[in-house]
């Protein structure tokens, strides 16, 4: 499969990750790409642009070292590098929280532009975390952005919002996109009572950048703010792919379907009744 | 019954892409119920002016060439018009 993510040296990536509908794990995926990119040497800058619902810093586990915030830092009341908090675990990984007693309306699209420029000559690479939505907070996200990865589970509501994005982004001229689709449960696929990878990726038609399978062990990397990237559990394993691919490495997909044995079949048959 | 259950039943992994098959088509076209209802009066209005059509059973709907509901390929429209009495050309004035 062609990668669109290949990178030229020296320079840096902007990277929104978005989705449209809520809760299909952007913030998630924006942590735990933004960790396994930093594991491999990377300078990395996370930045929260959900203003108003700011997450990003307890998923990192960082929500206890605040100061200021990027409300802060578009309002001058800091400099950008008084706000960003490094994260002590993975030398080169910053995140850029946001305010949590704001809303959208407080960092425009110009402003963001403006931030990020002044951000690209710290940094090899840059993961907005986009909110849920298409109104002006998403906007301002997809401003300054590079490319985009579009964030969606194999349900009839989180895919027709990924397409409304994937036509808004068109729209915005980011054309530059590539798919991630999380929560994936091999059993109900097997049982036909989920859609595929390959369906989601032929509804929607584009790029596959990752599937990351629905799995316990993110629940309690979030509780124990630790991304979960590079660990052996399947979903730590496939966010470990989806960086692989982001550097332009060619990786195989996760075989879902591994191990599909003449008894699990009809067995599946039965489940049909 | 356990036999028509047994072999009748749809997949709902099926269900969603039929769905999502039709919802995502007239999302990406924009085009309102109300909209469909003038364009389906006007063409009725124009096919009748030369041929007699049945415009009570016409259907006009929005649908992709192929089977395919993917980004790539072109919404059409489509439309349905049963003719009620083709006039004789000969008797035509």
């Amino acid at each position: 499969m062609e990668n669109h993510f290949s990178k030229e040296q020296h320079s840096c990536e902007v990277i929104v990750v978005t989705s449209g509908k809520g809760g299909v794990g952007k913030t998630t995926t924006t942590a735990n790409i933004g960790t396994g990119l930093a594991k491999l040497n990377k300078k990395v800058c996370m930045i929260d642009t959900d203003i108003g619902l700011r997450n990003l810093d307890v998923v990192m586990g960082l929500e206890n070292r605040i100061v200021y915030n990027l409300v802060d830092v578009v309002e001058g009341n800091c400099r950008v590098k008084q706000a960003l908090i490094r994260d002590k675990r993975h030398p080169g990984l910053f995140l850029l929280p946001s305010a949590q007693t704001r809303d959208k309306s407080a960092v425009t699209p110009g402003q963001m532009v403006k931030v990020l420029e002044h951000l690209k000559e710290l940094f090899d690479y840059i993961i907005l975390d986009c909110p849920a939505g298409i109104e002006q907070g998403f906007q301002t996200a997809i401003a300054g952005a590079d490319r985009a990865i579009v964030v969606t589970t194999p349900e009839v509501s989180a895919i027709r919002d990924a397409d409304r994005i994937i036509g808004l982004l068109e729209a915005n001229n980011l054309s530059r996109m590539s798919l991630v689709i999380n929560k994936l449960r091999l059993d109900m696929i097997r049982r036909g009572d989920m859609m595929s990878a390959q369906d989601v990726v032929d509804i929607l038609a584009i790029p596959l950048l990752g599937i990351v399978p629905d799995d316990e062990s993110v629940v309690i990397s979030t509780n124990q703010g630790e991304p979960l990237v590079g660990n052996g559990e399947p979903a730590g394993l496939a966010y470990t792919n989806i960086v692989q691919r982001i550097l332009g490495k060619e990786v195989p997909f996760l075989n879902l379907e591994r191990g599909i044995s003449f008894w699990t079949k009809v067995s599946g048959v039965f489940h049909r009744v | 019954m356990f036999v028509k259950r047994f072999f009748l039943r749809k997949k709902s992994c099926q269900i969603a892409k039929d769905r999502l098959k039709i919802l995502l088509i007239s999302d990406r076209v924009n085009c309102s119920p109300e909209m469909m209802d003038l364009i389906k009066n006007d063409i009725a209005k124009v096919i009748s002016k030369y041929i007699k059509i049945d415009s009570d059973n016409m259907e006009i709907q929005i649908t992709t060439k192929g089977n395919k509901a993917g980004r790539g390929c072109k919404p059409s429209i489509c439309a349905n018009i049963p003719i009620a009495d083709v006039p004789f050309p000969g008797k035509q004035a």
